[in-house]
């Protein structure tokens, strides 16, 4: 599938707006003052070497903070036009949003029921309904044809990168407005890599994508727009092609896009 | 062509020696094990028999079986248990799960740390003082099973705490990530994977239960009583006092009758431990990640 350009900047509708957003984990500044916009529809990449605030920011909009005592988030994250500190109900924040980590994370459950635990855990009862869930999900995440026979086995026990794609599936359980990858294809063989990116290429048609990568390349191969983060601070924003092609406000995104440092 | 050094030949010497000294040592470690179950078996393994389980003493406690000491025990361990489990873990699953990071929650660690640390005559005293007289349960199995539960509280917490611990970070963020509740992630993923450890535990402290002597009496075990225990407010024989009584404050016991009744003691201490270990390894083999 060929990416389409990224819509005109004034059409989208914006989904995450960002402002001032500072993050600090005691009396350490994880990341400082960063305003940024994530249009409906888009991926989403944020790159940055280690240490730049990357997975701070999608613990922040996921409201992270709530579960950790240490993380302190100032500033303010629009979804969808309301703060998420504003949300009363965080469960059902968190529920609009998936999350994929850099490791995978099969629970020490079966197949089936790390699909359909939260959709169990929100309420869903119906076995049909689950069922339909499931096979929907594996099949977003492309593992539905290598798992189907064996849906009761413990999704514990998969290869690396079939956990990695399982967890996607989980995240997209809830039917989330909004999905968060961190380094997802750091624990994942390159074939399974290039298969999951053409998953989210077909998920861009329904739900936003914010990437965060290592892999300044998988960058370009996906993201619209891209922000460049360096030790807690955005230092860019920018279109992705932009950034590749050197049109940048500050010399440092250039520097590192092209390997020069990071 | 390599050529040992002298530094070479002394770590390989040292490396012998530290070895030995090691090994030593465990072996001194078993040996009183050893020799305490030699001895009870062969001085108290004749005595043995279905009688002498299941038989009251008679003769003033010089002859007779110990059967109203074993139900004691038995009430004894049962009720401490229906106290502590419950208390223990959930105090393990809030100080695991829910206590943020702060000077109360290292106080509250530090408190159970010093709690397991109190000579059991301590905790006797408290017992008397608290459940008998203040609460007014009288000497009985009620206020002796929950001095019991108040001593062994620290070791159901610790382990819980453990066991708990053990369950990846992971799964618990994966779970939050999802919306959901920090009950749902303790009921869903952490407790069905940490349950092995927690029950382990709990086992455990029934053999430590079983053994007590001086919390349970001045609180609600006798030095003799014709019948067994109608219910919590009565006051009940115990293996571990009645070894007592027979090894020191009663004459003219044959010599076989406290080797007798202390190897039924560290046979029930043994077999619960035994049965804790293969539950262990069994729910070991179903371990999941």
């Amino acid at each position: 599938m060929v990416s389409a350009p990224p819509p005109p900047e004034t059409s989208a509708k914006i989904q995450v707006q960002v402002r001032d957003l500072t993050i600090r984990y005691g009396s350490k500044v994880a990341l400082e003052k960063v305003s940024l916009d994530i249009r409906e529809h888009e991926i989403f990449g944020i790159i940055g070497p280690a240490n730049s605030g990357k997975t701070s920011f999608l613990r922040a909009l996921n409201r992270m903070d709530q579960m950790h005592s240490s993380m302190k988030v100032d500033g303010q994250i629009l979804f969808r036009g309301k703060d998420v500190h504003s949300w009363r109900n965080l469960y059902a924040l968190r529920s609009k949003i998936g999350v994929v980590f850099p490791l995978p994370v099969g629970l020490p459950l079966s197949i089936y029921d790390n699909v359909a635990l939260a959709p169990r855990l929100s309420g869903t009862k119906n076995k049909s309904d689950l069922d339909e869930i499931v096979e929907r999900c594996l099949q977003r995440a492309a593992l539905w044809d290598e798992v189907k026979d064996r849906l009761d086995s413990l999704g514990s026990m998969l290869s690396g990168g079939q956990q990695q794609r399982l967890t996607i599936a989980r995240a997209l359980s809830q039917d989330p407005e909004l999905l968060l990858l961190d380094e997802f294809s750091i624990a994942v063989d390159p074939v399974t890599t290039m298969k999951i990116e053409d998953v989210l290429k077909e998920l861009k048609k329904e739900i936003t994508i914010i990437l965060v990568t290592n892999l300044v390349q998988q960058a370009r191969r996906l993201a619209d727009n891209t922000a460049f983060f360096l030790t807690g601070e955005c230092i860019e924003v920018a279109k992705t092609e932009d950034l590749f092609t050197g049109e940048v406000k500050d010399p440092r995104s250039r520097d590192y896009v092209e390997g020069r440092f990071g | 062509m390599f050529e040992a050094t002298s530094l070479n030949r002394r770590n390989r010497q040292k490396e012998g020696l530290v070895r030995y000294l090691f090994l030593l040592m465990t072996l001194l470690l078993i040996l009183p094990v050893l020799i305490i179950l030699g001895v009870l078996v062969a001085k108290g393994g004749p005595v043995l028999s279905m009688d002498f389980l299941f038989t009251y003493p008679t003769d003033g406690m010089t002859a007779g079986g110990i059967f109203p000491a074993l139900v004691g025990t038995v009430w004894l361990v049962t009720v401490a248990l229906l106290f502590s489990v419950p208390i223990g873990v959930a105090a393990a699953i809030y100080l695991s799960e829910y206590a943020p990071d702060n000077w109360l929650t290292r106080l509250i660690n530090l408190a159970i740390i010093n709690l397991a640390g109190v000579p059991s005559i301590v905790h006797a005293l408290f017992g008397l003082g608290a459940f008998v007289m203040f609460f007014g349960f009288g000497t009985s199995i009620l206020a002796a099973s929950l001095t019991l539960a108040i001593m062994t509280l620290p070791v159901v917490i610790v382990s819980t705490r453990e066991s708990l611990q053990a369950v990846p970070m992971a799964f618990r963020e994966a779970c939050w990530n999802m919306g959901a509740t920090r009950w749902q992630t303790i009921r869903h993923v952490v407790l069905p994977n940490s349950i092995s450890g927690i029950l382990t535990g709990v086992i455990l402290e029934v053999s430590r239960t079983a053994g007590e002597t001086a919390p349970i009496m001045f609180t609600g075990a006798a030095f003799f009583l014709p019948f067994l225990p109608q219910g919590i407010f009565d006051q009940t024989m115990a293996m571990s006092l009645h070894l007592f009584v027979v090894s020191t404050q009663v004459p003219g016991v044959p010599e076989h009758l406290p080797y007798g009744v202390a190897l039924v003691l560290i046979l029930m201490v043994l077999t619960m431990n035994a049965t804790s270990i293969a539950f262990r390894m069994y729910l070991r083999n179903k371990k999941k990640w």
